[in-house]
């Protein structure tokens, strides 16, 4: 005991088994690798996109529904081509991307928020208000997460004046989705309060005088967020789903600002007059970056709770 | 002849960080009639020994070396096809857990007869005649009709008995039993045991008994193997290790045992397992930190007084109240606890001892009934701020070490979480020195202060726990069950603890505890809890030379009987 100093935060995380198990993993190591890419290419998109989609004076009419690059006609600027209106669409698969990830990241936030308070309020407190916030979650898990967001941006787009629309629908969307997904959060960490709250070091705190409020906060929840991460990994993928899914039924962001799905729903009137790459390039992207978000929560499932497998 | 022959076994875990040699170079023979037992504390091999014989070790636990001899053939290198069929025929098995060793979906018939027609090969009359014979042999009343129940239909200790009666249905040359008296009360323990060694001797079996309990060993056994960190210390007749081991392990393994007969002033040497860190020795309270605040003044009658508790529990919830079900898990309960006294509760499980605790704490609401603290009573306060100022005087200390503490909190953090609460330090500095000063006050280097929960044993656990409880410079501390989930030798170290802080800070206890020896030991007077309701109150001498009621002679007379065991070296207080 004697010579043990303080272990820095960066040599425990090395330390610990999850990293042990991350670096025995290859399928773990490849898809946080493409996200990676994914999320840098997006938050960077202004400074390596090939060519700015949305700088006007930059579109060339004249470009427009150029193949990629390898076919005949293809224009060595234009990677994977371009749309109907002369944007690249590499370049503007990596602006959506950005819409994309951000409603995606946003929308599991706010249900992480939402999901997480209710349930440890519902596995502490229990009796009636345990009863009312479940049954709520029950009802609403009785729809379609996807109809509830439909739903919503009906309603949003009917209270909002026409010349805002633009303006606040990307946050309509990120509390459409959000609130459609908090149900799984709170069942979750409701389950983990159930048996945390009967632990010891929680009656210890309730003894020495601590108010529920704080330990629900100190206590309870970082012992409950093992099971919260991995649900958020996935949520993540199925958020960013759900957004193409929107957009591509024409309820989610305006066609200004593109994100996946837009760019998808787009290039599928072209489908069928031979330019395959106005929806091919944004679906495969699409594709890619919900897989290895997928796998990844996948595979921290499986790391935290080796006995689920 | 030796009916099973463990020669030279050595067992390995090897994992990432290096591997563990579990069992090294053990020999151990049993013959028949006879009963060996393997004793040791948590960590020793001695169930990693048991499983390699049965071949049910745990991956990635793997024998490296020895061999296993039953009735001379050697069986450690069989196929796991010819493993299997030595495992329930040849060698019979009881584990810990009755309630988890039996198919709870399966009628006791199903169980019984399944295994005798799979391995005697009789028909399917002939096994259920067997199997009702059996039944009646464990002592099991009105085995015809108690075989077609389910195990759930079995109290715990009648479980335990269909569970021998499954390991006898065979006819097995050997039983291995890993603790298999561990998860029940005293007073059942006696009759298992008895009953064990009884069907041994008739059925001319060797058994091999693998526990942690003094008291098991001085009941059962004849020879002892003594195991400590996978080394084989010590064996020999029982009669020899218990009265006059010769191993320092040993000896300090048996000073250490509590007993019923003898009250200690303190245990003798007690730290061959884990060094206790030198303990800042007698304080003095006047100028310490943890001796200021304390002048509650003078105080009339009883500490704690407590008055016709009652505690309901629901226990078929519904809508309305009428078709509701309750019980009482404590009823009428009345008692008071002096100042500077240390007061117990012995009972068995489910006799309502730590609903006690845990309404005096306020962690539960009576649904009747007073708890006076210095003359204020708690029940009725309302507010929590009104609370605060009790919840400072009084602290309590758990039982499981491995849930009391916040995993996710240094321990610095779980310390001084009680002082920042209750402000009783100016500055965080301030806070920082006392937390390691209490530290270093339960036995704990200063440096434990920036370590996690995790990385501590269950003893020093349990030391960072009264770290802890002692924090808000209580006067009165309630020990629920402090020292059952320890190892002797750690409960020795944490029940010398707790004495000296006792008289140190001139602490009120209540004591809360199953083990009667350990009651004796620590408290003045005792109380006798049956079925939540106090049966007696007595001086603790006086109940354990004189009890009154009719289930305090029945518990003090079914207490494992420790007189073998050796008296060298202890510090007997003499009245």
């Amino acid at each position: 005991m004697e010579n043990i100093v303080e272990k820095s935060r960066i040599a425990r995380i090395l330390d610990s088994d999850i990293w042990h198990s991350f670096t025995r993993s290859p399928v773990a190591i490849i898809s946080s690798i493409v996200t990676l890419i994914v999320i840098f290419s997006a938050v960077f998109a202004p400074f390596i996109a090939p060519n700015d989609p949305f700088d006007l004076v930059a579109i060339d009419i004249m470009d427009s529904s150029l193949p990629p690059a390898w076919e005949v006609e293809g224009d060595p600027r234009f990677l994977l081509g371009t749309d109907d209106q002369g944007r690249g669409i590499l370049s503007t698969i990596m602006y959506g991307a950005r819409i994309s990830l951000f409603v995606g990241f946003a929308s599991v936030i706010f249900s992480m928020i939402v999901g997480i308070s209710l349930g440890l309020i519902s596995g502490y407190v229990g009796g009636r208000t345990d009863a009312i916030i479940m049954r709520i979650a029950d009802i609403q898990l009785s729809f379609p997460a996807i109809l509830i967001a439909l739903l919503l941006d009906g309603v949003a787009r009917g209270l909002v004046p026409k010349e805002m629309h633009n303006d606040v629908t990307i946050y309509v969307l990120v509390f459409a989705i959000g609130i459609s997904g908090w149900v799984q959060y709170a069942r979750t960490v409701r389950g983990s309060t159930l048996v945390e709250k009967n632990k010891e070091y929680v009656q210890a705190a309730r003894i020495i005088g601590i108010r529920p409020g704080t330990i629900l906060r100190r206590h309870v929840l970082p012992n409950v967020m093992g099971p919260v991460m991995v649900i958020a990994t996935i949520h993540l993928a199925i958020a960013i789903i759900t957004e193409a899914t929107l957009s591509f039924l024409g309820v989610g962001v305006p066609p200004t600002t593109p994100s996946l799905g837009t760019l998808i729903r787009i290039g599928n009137e072209y489908l069928f007059s031979g330019e395959w790459w106005i929806t091919i390039f944004p679906g495969a992207a699409l594709v890619i970056l919900v897989l290895a978000v997928n796998l990844l929560g996948d595979w921290l499932r499986d790391a935290l709770n080796p006995k689920l497998r | 002849m030796e009916l099973l022959d463990i020669k030279g076994l050595q067992i390995e875990f090897p994992s990432r960080r290096g591997t563990v040699v579990a069992v090294k170079g053990v020999n151990l023979t049993v013959r028949p009639g006879e009963v060996l037992g393997v004793v040791g504390e948590s960590g020793a091999g001695k169930s990693t020994i048991g499983n390699a014989v049965i071949g049910l070790l745990d991956p990635p636990g793997q024998m490296s070396g020895g061999e296993v001899f039953l009735k001379g053939e050697k069986i450690n290198d069989l196929s796991y096809e010819e493993k299997r069929k030595i495992r329930g025929r040849r060698i019979g098995m009881i584990f810990q857990d009755p309630l988890t060793s039996l198919d709870p979906l399966q009628t006791i018939e199903q169980q019984l007869v399944e295994t005798i027609e799979l391995h005697l090969k009789l028909g399917k009359k002939k096994s259920r005649e067997r199997a009702v014979d059996l039944l009646h042999q464990v002592g099991i009343p009105d085995p015809e009709v108690r075989i077609q129940n389910y195990p759930h239909q079995f109290s715990g200790g009648m479980r335990q008995r269909v569970v021998i009666a499954l390991a006898l249905c065979a006819e097995p040359e050997v039983i291995i039993a890993d603790e298999p008296t561990t998860a029940l009360d005293v007073s059942i323990q006696a009759q298992i045991l008895e009953l064990m060694r009884k069907l041994c001797r008739e059925k001319q079996v060797g058994m091999l008994i693998i526990t942690h309990d003094m008291g098991v060993i001085a009941d059962i056994t004849d020879r002892v193997a003594v195991m400590f960190q996978g080394n084989l210390v010590e064996e020999g007749t029982t009669q020899k290790i218990l009265g006059n081991p010769d191993h320092p392990y040993t000896k300090s393994l048996i000073s250490a045992v509590p007993r019923a007969d003898v009250r200690l002033r303190r245990f003798p040497m007690v730290d061959y397992i884990e060094k206790e860190e030198d303990r800042k020795m007698l304080l003095d309270i006047s100028t310490h930190w943890l001796g200021q605040g304390r002048d509650f003044g003078k105080i009339e009658g009883p500490l704690i007084s407590v008055k016709d508790l009652v505690m309901t529990f629901v226990t078929k919830p519904a809508f309305l109240k009428k078709n509701r079900q309750s019980f009482n898990a404590v009823d009428s309960v009345s008692f008071d606890i002096k100042q500077g006294e240390v007061f117990g509760i012995v009972g068995e499980s489910g006799s309502g001892k730590s609903t006690v605790a845990r309404i005096i704490s306020g962690l539960y609401k009576p649904a009747s009934g007073a708890v006076f603290f210095d003359g204020t009573d708690l029940t009725q306060l309302g507010s929590e701020k009104k609370m605060d100022v009790f919840r400072k005087q009084m602290q309590m200390i758990f039982q499981d070490p491995f849930s009391s503490l916040n995993g996710r909190m240094r321990v610095m953090d779980i310390v001084a979480e009680p002082i920042r609460f209750h402000k009783l330090a100016s500055s965080n500095r301030e806070v920082e020195t006392i937390v390691t000063d209490l530290l270093e006050h339960v036995g704990l280097g200063r440096q434990a202060a920036v370590r996690f929960p995790h990385e501590f044993s269950g003893g020093q656990r349990q030391r960072i726990s009264i770290a802890r409880a002692l924090a808000t410079r209580p006067r009165f501390l309630i020990c629920d069950e402090p020292t059952s989930a320890l190892d002797v030798s750690i409960q020795a170290q944490i029940l010398n603890l707790l004495k000296d802080l006792q008289e140190e800070l001139g602490l009120t206890m209540l004591f809360i505890s199953h083990d009667l020896p350990v009651i004796r030991q620590m408290c003045d007077r005792v109380g006798v809890m049956k079925m939540g309701k106090l049966v007696e109150v007595a001086e603790t001498e006086a109940l354990f030379t004189n009890p009154q009621a009719p289930y305090t002679q029945e518990l003090l007379s079914l207490m494992p009987k420790l007189d073998k065991l050796s008296h060298k070296g202890l510090d007997v207080e003499t009245s």
